[in-house]
C-alpha cells in the first residue's frame, strides 16, 4: 500500500502528458485496438458535444486523509492543492446563476479544505436542487473535529455519496488500507442515526462502488442488491443507492494496471465492453468540472490530466455556460472506461 | 508460433473461431450468452458453477475468464475456493465411487 502520492513521490504518472502518451501508445499505435474516437466517428459522434448542462462539480482540493491504491486524483495527505476562498467566491457566483441542477462537491477529502464549512453553509442557501458531497467516509472518523459531520450535512440539507468498495473488511482494506473497512462502518452507523440513507428519508446517502483490482464492474442492481444485503444483516446499515463506478485507467490506478501487468488486458476489457448507447449520456457531456484553482475541464478525468476545456472560457472568472456548451470536449482512451457496459459516472451506470 | 500450447493473450481471440464457421460459431456464442442470462439461476450462482466446472475441465482460459468474472460479480474468495472445492469432490468423488467396482472384483475373484 503506498503512503505518499505519484506527485510526492516525483513519478512521471504524475504527469497528464506522460499519461496520455501512455494511453495512445501500445495496442493503440499498433491498430490492435480502435482509438476512442474513431468509435465514436462509426456513431457520427466525433466530435463529441455537450447537452444541457446539469451537474456543476468543483474539485475544492487533492488533500486526503487517504491513500487509496486505485485514486484517479494521485490524491493524499502530501498534496497541497486546495481551493482558496477567493475562488471559493467566484463558485459561489457561479452557482448562482447557473442553469445547473446539481453541485457536487469532490477531492480528495473534500472536508479538509479549511474553508470547506462556509462554502457549503453559503452555497447551500442558492438554491440548487441537489447539492451532493462526495465523502470517502473515513474523514468522519478520522479526527474529533470531524465526528459532527453527518450533523452539519443534514443541517445543510446535503446529499451524502460515499465511497465503499466491498461489504467485506479484506477487499475494503487492500484497496484503501488498513483500518478503512471499521471507519467506514462507523461513519455509516453515524450517517444513519441521524437519518441518512433509512427508507423513505429525505436525507440521501449513497454508496460508490469502484473493483478493487484491474476488473469492471458487475451490474450495478444485482451489486446493490447484494450490498444492502450484507451491510443490512451484518451490521444494520441502510443506504439508499449504489453507483457502480468502472475505474479510468489514468493516475494512480494506471499506475496499479502496468505494475501488476495488467494494462493491456484492461484495455481490451474496456475496449470490448465498449457500449455505443452509453455514450449519448457520459458524464461530460452534462458536467462542467472545476479545479482547485479555478480552471474548467470536461470531467473530473481531464482534470488529472490536464486537458482544460476547449474554448475561450476555461476558468471560473470568465464563467460563461452558452459559450461553454458550445465547445467540444476532450477525450482520449481513458474515455473508454465511461462507455462500457451500462456505462459509468459519478452517478453510476448512463443507461 | 508461440512455443507454448496456451498462451493467456489467445483468450482474447476466442471469438474467431467463428470465421472459420460462421453459421456453428455463432449458434454457439447466441447459446453461451443465453446460458449466462439471468434465469431461475442468478447469474452469480451460474459464475460459480462455469469456476468449479473449469477446474474440473482444467481449462486455463475457462479458469482466468470466470475468475475475472466471479471478480466482477462481487464473489469472495472464500466463495470462489469452495467453489472449486465442489468441483474437486465431485472428481475425487467419481474415482473413489469406482472403488466399489474394484472392490466386487477383488471379491469375485478371490476364494
Amino acid at each position: 500500500m503506498a503512503t505518499k502520492s505519484l506527485k510526492a513521490r516525483h513519478d512521471d504518472l504524475a504527469l497528464g502528458n506522460k499519461q496520455l502518451e501512455i494511453l495512445s501508445g501500445g495496442p493503440f499505435k499498433d491498430g490492435e485496438l480502435p482509438y476512442f474516437k474513431d468509435k465514436l466517428a462509426k456513431i457520427g459522434k466525433f466530435p463529441l458535444r455537450p447537452n444541457k448542462l446539469e451537474i456543476l462539480q468543483i474539485n475544492v482540493g487533492y488533500m486526503c486523509n487517504q491513500v487509496c491504491e486505485h485514486c484517479h486524483v494521485d490524491a493524499g495527505p502530501d498534496r497541497k492543492e486546495i481551493m482558496t476562498k477567493e475562488t471559493m467566491f467566484l463558485c459561489l457566483e457561479v452557482i448562482k446563476n447557473t442553469g445547473a441542477h446539481t453541485l457536487d462537491l469532490t477531492g480528495g477529502a473534500p472536508e479538509m479544505n479549511p474553508n470547506f464549512r462556509w462554502f457549503v453553509e453559503e452555497a447551500s442557501k442558492l438554491g440548487v436542487k441537489d447539492f451532493i458531497v462526495r465523502s470517502n467516509l473515513t474523514i468522519i472518523r478520522a479526527n474529533k473535529k470531524y465526528y459532527d459531520l453527518p450533523q452539519f450535512f443534514k443541517d445543510h440539507n446535503v446529499h451524502v455519496i460515499s465511497s465503499m468498495p466491498h461489504y467485506t473488511k479484506g477487499k475494503t482494506d487492500k484497496q484503501r488500507g488498513d483500518g478503512v473497512f471499521d471507519k467506514s462502518i462507523q461513519a455509516l452507523k453515524d450517517l444513519n442515526a441521524v437519518g441518512y440513507g433509512m427508507e423513505n428519508s429525505p436525507l440521501k446517502l449513497d454508496l460508490v462502488y469502484n473493483p478493487s483490482g484491474a476488473f469492471l464492474p458487475g451490474n450495478q442492481e444485482a451489486m446493490e442488491r447484494d450490498f444492502k444485503k450484507a451491510l443490512k444483516e451484518d451490521f444494520d446499515i441502510s443506504f439508499h443507492n449504489l453507483f457502480a463506478i468502472t475505474n479510468l485507467p489514468i493516475a494512480r490506478y494506471l499506475d496499479y494496471l502496468i505494475a501488476s501487468g495488467n494494462y493491456e488486458d484492461y484495455m481490451y476489457s474496456l475496449v470490448e465492453a465498449y457500449n455505443p448507447s452509453a455514450v449519448a449520456n457520459v458524464m461530460c457531456t452534462n458536467t462542467i468540472s472545476v479545479s482547485w484553482d479555478g480552471w474548467l475541464y470536461d470531467c473530473d478525468f481531464n482534470q488529472m490530466l490536464g486537458l482544460k476545456v476547449a474554448s475561450s472560457v476555461i476558468h471560473i472568472k470568465d464563467y460563461n455556460e452558452d459559450i461553454l456548451n458550445n465547445r467540444e470536449i476532450i477525450i482520449s482512451q481513458h474515455c473508454y472506461g465511461c462507455t462500457a457496459g451500462a456505462g459509468s459516472s459519478c452517478q453510476g451506470s448512463v443507461i | 508460433m508461440a512455443d507454448s500450447y496456451y498462451n493467456p493473450a489467445d483468450l482474447r481471440k476466442f471469438g474467431k473461431i467463428t470465421e472459420w464457421s460462421e453459421e456453428l460459431g455463432t449458434k454457439f456464442f447466441d447459446y453461451y450468452g443465453k446460458v449466462f442470462e439471468e434465469g431461475a439461476l442468478s447469474a452469480r450462482e451460474k459464475s460459480l458453477i462455469a469456476l468449479a466446472v473449469s477446474h474440473v475441465v482444467k481449462c486455463p482460459y475457462c479458469i482466468d475468464a470466470y475468475t475475472k468474472d466471479g471478480l466482477e460479480k462481487g464473489i469472495t474468495k472464500e466463495e470462489m475456493m469452495e467453489a472449486v472445492h465442489v468441483g474437486a469432490a465431485i472428481e475425487s468423488g467419481a474415482t473413489l465411487v469406482h472403488g466399489v467396482q474394484m472392490m466386487k472384483k477383488y471379491d469375485k475373484l478371490s476364494m
